[in-house]
């Protein structure tokens, strides 16, 4: 393949997924949730209907404009989150050492041993369903990746010179972390994070299929998925066109993380595809 | 061989006990939640008096060491606790849906590898070619699609369309019953395997021993056959390993779509309603079978890489 | 002498595919080497004089590949053989040795199963019959215990003794022709000689022509009756191993033969030191115009600069490509 064949396409993907997000209520031909009428439940794709009706005679197309909204903020908001706390506590594991090293090392093996999915239900057992819970148990569930990047990093970049330098400068561990170290890590976190981002969208639609995460009638792809399930076998149109948009932007997530590995993390190109 | 083995199941113990305190924590020390999550499905503010005795019943005012001494020394006798939802024990409930979710992630894992390894190894004899082009992007899509989606699309196909297979239910427990979940459950490590053994092989035709048998005289069938499998396998092993506990995550949402009777669907069930016990109960044992098969995938490589010494 | 040399190597070019452009990595190599005879090849790394030993074998691999000239096997030309047929002489009639003996066994593989594949492959023995016979190919490069060491992994065995298996691959199916590339190079000093006798003893006791490839002059001189020495893609000067001693003819030789220690000449002139060649081996892709040791030869004149030097034969039974020789 090409170099950046990975990086063109997933870019666009993952473009054209946040421009409809950013865009919904210009791009969207109807409301996603108040402008049901059952004289139009469960048209087929038309031109007037481009992705069909569903059984309350919603557009699924406006619907699946407004998901991406949904599920790209839920995505994003809660990758950031495991992006925070496994930086934060990689880069001081790695750079401080000593039992607190330890400690983080347990707690990212622990993480390891549980599938973040059945952690992440977990989470929502005890919140209860809801948005806020969603955030909170993708947020807590998938920073292991992050963690052992940043605190790989932090161990191999504290004994450079110019980290020693500011040390006997006098500079803060703090400030050291910040800005000595933070800044040459950047590479692989934003790859990672990129990869992340795509679980966490797919994520995200799992739990809202199970009916954990967005509830109806709020559009967010793996709800609508959710609620398409019980009509497949009349109106199948329901399950084809959310599951697509799910599909090409975790897709173009994960060309976009692979292309972005092989421009700031080329070490670890060799042993990949 | 043995010594390794027992060690390497004690090993588990410690991780187990972590991660049992952390199930506790999480659902026993994060205040009132047990009584809030019941008081829940009575929707709305549930009379003081009841909460008082429920409290008691469940043990709510003992201090938490005390809550968590007895948690452990019941679920030490493989005493789970009640369900709150059935008022079954939850021990009985697992046992039951044990082997289901067994059955479905070994035959997922099964299609995984049947088709997956294969696929790499054809993909690496000649990179580049139609066949690794096509199989590439078959596993990068693989990996990206949402596995309730394209079991949708899967059961659409196959079992409304066509009818050649049952769209969802356990039935008699009968094979034609478990192929549509598993291969939907199978695809994403099926795409992860065919990407390693792929990177793997590629790897291992460049190390020094493949151009000695090559000097040797080997066709290349043979070079791959004698020299290149077995190296590959360790690599390959590695991804099935991590690929279990992922495997055991997907199942949840895999038995929910198919309405499989596994632990997956116990667990997707019992934190709709909350029914928290049932819910740890879920968790542990799911944990307890991702170490067990990371411990049994330690042992193969012992088998399987002589360097690998039994420490 | 028999009239057909056992291998011909005739106006060989190998072709270097830098990103799509083809460079000449190698180019008007020829040699011969008879029946029984050891011809040595030497040359500083980057000469060509491994990837010559690789097309001799048939295991270029891309980006390397051969772009002119002739092997000729037993009068046969190779590349013209099926893909089938070249297979059956490789390791049965031409075999090698590599240089790490460590990398160049499989590490999850026994040794002597790594043996006995070539009595399966080329002599269409069973596996049983196979695993005895290398119990004894291990014997016979005496290693001792040799139904213990069998089962052994290559990890387990000492970098002298995995070398010893590489010997006795490729001496398993009594080939007519060994290919040694630098065959001690990652050895221990003690262990070197042991290996070098081990692997002339065995290959005169059974009349097996060696083509040894090393960095070392005086190695390959001690082990082999002719040399050629290589230099950024050709050979320059190939001689007898008495003559090139006694009379380099290319100033290249010249230096190699200076900055060998001799036996003495320390003890006698304390503070001399060794003769050195200065600058280094030019990159492939940047070979330079005419004769392509000029930059560092110490006898260079404008020709050398312009007019790549053609083949000449020395009086004594040798060529050299230098326009300046003797």
């Amino acid at each position: 393949m090409p170099l950046r064949f990975n990086l063109v396409v997933g870019g666009t993907l993952f473009a054209l997924a946040v421009f409809v997000g950013l865009f919904a209520p210009w791009l969207a031909h109807t409301d996603p949730v108040m402008d049901a009428n059952l004289l139009n439940a469960e048209e087929p794709p038309s031109w007037t209907w481009w992705f069909g009706t569903d059984a309350q005679g919603r557009d699924i197309y406006s619907r699946v404009v407004h998901g991406a909204r949904i599920s790209l903020t839920v995505g994003i908001v809660s990758q950031l989150i495991n992006t925070f706390i496994g930086v934060s506590l990689g880069l001081t594991a790695g750079y401080l050492g000593g039992w607190w090293d330890d400690f983080v090392n347990g707690l990212t093996n622990l993480m390891l041993a549980i599938p973040s999915l059945i952690f992440a239900l977990a989470i929502m057992a005890v919140l209860g369903p809801g948005l806020t819970s969603l955030l909170i148990a993708l947020g807590l569930t998938n920073w292991s990746f992050s963690c052992r990047i940043a605190r790989a990093s932090a161990l191999s970049l504290k004994s450079q010179g110019y980290v020693q330098a500011a040390k006997v400068l006098g500079y803060g561990n703090l400030r050291i972390m910040v800005t000595q170290l933070l800044p040459n890590m950047l590479g692989p976190i934003i790859v990672i994070g990129t990869l992340g981002l795509g679980s966490a969208v797919l994520a995200e639609a799992s739990l809202s299929f199970l009916g954990l995460g967005v509830r109806p009638p709020y559009p967010s792809w793996g709800s609508m998925l959710s609620e398409a399930r019980d009509q497949i076998t009349t109106a199948p149109w329901l399950s084809i066109f959310p599951g697509l948009a799910i599909f090409l932007t975790v897709l173009g997530l994960n060309l976009l993380g692979d292309g972005l590995r092989d421009i700031l993390d080329p070490q670890s190109r060799s042993t990949r595809v | 061989m043995l010594a390794f083995a027992i060690r390497r199941s004690l090993q588990i113990v410690p991780t187990i006990l972590a991660v049992v305190l952390l199930i506790f924590v999480l659902f026993s020390v994060i205040p009132g939640s047990i009584v809030s999550a019941l008081s829940d499905e009575g929707r709305g503010a549930i009379d003081a008096q009841v909460a008082e005795r429920m409290q008691k019943e469940l043990g709510l005012n003992d201090p938490v060491h005390v809550r968590f001494a007895s948690y452990v020394s019941k679920l030490a006798t493989g005493d789970f606790g009640t369900s709150f939802r059935t008022r079954e024990p939850v021990t009985s409930m697992l046992a039951k849906r044990a082997w289901p979710t067994l059955q479905l992630i070994f035959a997922a894992m099964l299609f995984a590898i049947v088709v997956g390894v294969p696929l790499g190894f054809i993909a690496a004899l000649k990179p580049g070619g139609l066949i690794d082009m096509a199989s590439m992007i078959g596993a990068v899509s693989g990996l990206s699609m949402p596995k309730f989606w394209l079991g949708l699309l899967l059961m659409y196909l196959f079992a409304l369309t066509l009818g050649w297979l049952p769209s969802f239910g356990y039935g008699d427990g009968g094979l034609m019953y478990l192929i549509l979940p598993a291969v939907t459950l199978g695809v994403s490590p099926m795409a992860l395997l065919a990407r390693t053994t792929r990177a793997a092989v590629l790897e291992i035709m460049t190390a020094d021993f493949v151009r000695t048998a090559r000097s040797k005289g080997m066709s290349e069938l043979r070079v791959v056959k004698w020299h290149v499998m077995r190296n590959a396998l360790v690599l390959i092993l590695t991804t099935i390993g991590l690929q279990f506990g992922s495997l055991m995550g997907q199942a949840v949402v895999v038995e929910k779509l198919f309405s499989w009777p596994g632990i997956g669907s116990l667990l997707v069930d019992s934190v709709l309603q909350r029914d928290i016990p049932a819910v740890q109960g879920a968790i542990l044992v799911a944990v307890l079978f991702f170490l067990i098969v990371n411990a049994l995938v330690d042992l193969l490589y012992v088998v399987i890489d002589p360097r690998i010494k039994y420490s | 002498m028999t009239a057909v040399p056992l291998i011909e190597v005739d106006d060989l070019r190998i072709d270097l595919d830098v990103q799509g452009r083809r460079v000449a990595a190698a180019d008007g190599i020829s040699f011969r080497i008879d029946r029984g005879e050891t011809f040595g090849l030497v040359g500083e790394s980057g000469c060509g004089k491994s990837i010559t030993a690789l097309a001799l074998i048939g295991l270029l691999r891309h980006p390397l590949s051969i772009g002119a000239g002739r092997i000729r096997f037993e009068g046969r030309e190779i590349q013209n053989l099926s893909p089938a047929r070249q297979r059956e002489l490789r390791g049965d009639r031409i075999a090698m040795i590599f240089q790490e003996p460590m990398t160049a066994l499989n590490p999850v593989s026994p040794v002597g199963r790594q043996i006995a594949e070539m009595f399966v492959l080329h002599k269409g023995k069973s596996w049983r019959e196979a695993n005895r016979l290398a119990i004894e190919a291990l014997a016979s490069v005496r290693v001792p215990a040799p139904e213990r060491r069998v089962k052994d992994f290559p990890y387990q065995l000492s970098g002298g003794m995995r070398q010893r298996v590489m010997i006795a691959i490729a001496l398993a199916c009594g080939p007519d022709l060994l290919i040694a590339d630098e065959p001690t190079t990652a050895l221990d000093v003690t262990v070197q000689a042991e290996i070098i006798e081990l692997m002339r003893d065995l290959c005169a006791a059974k009349g097996t022509a060696v083509l040894m490839i090393s960095h070392d002059l005086g190695l390959v001189a001690n082990v082999c009756r002719r040399v050629a020495v290589m230099y950024a893609g050709r050979i320059v000067e190939e001689q007898s191993s008495d003559d090139i001693f006694r009379n380099p003819a290319h100033p290249y030789t010249r230096g190699l033969v200076g900055s060998l220690p001799r036996l003495g000449s320390r003890a006698a002139h304390g503070q001399s030191r060794l003769q050195e060649i200065k600058g280094v081996v030019p990159a492939i892709t940047s070979f330079p115009h005419g004769c392509r040791f000029n930059p560092r030869c110490v006898r260079v004149t404008d020709v050398c600069r312009t007019v790549e030097p053609a083949v000449d034969l020395l009086d004594a039974g040798g060529l050299v490509r230098c326009h300046h020789h003797g």
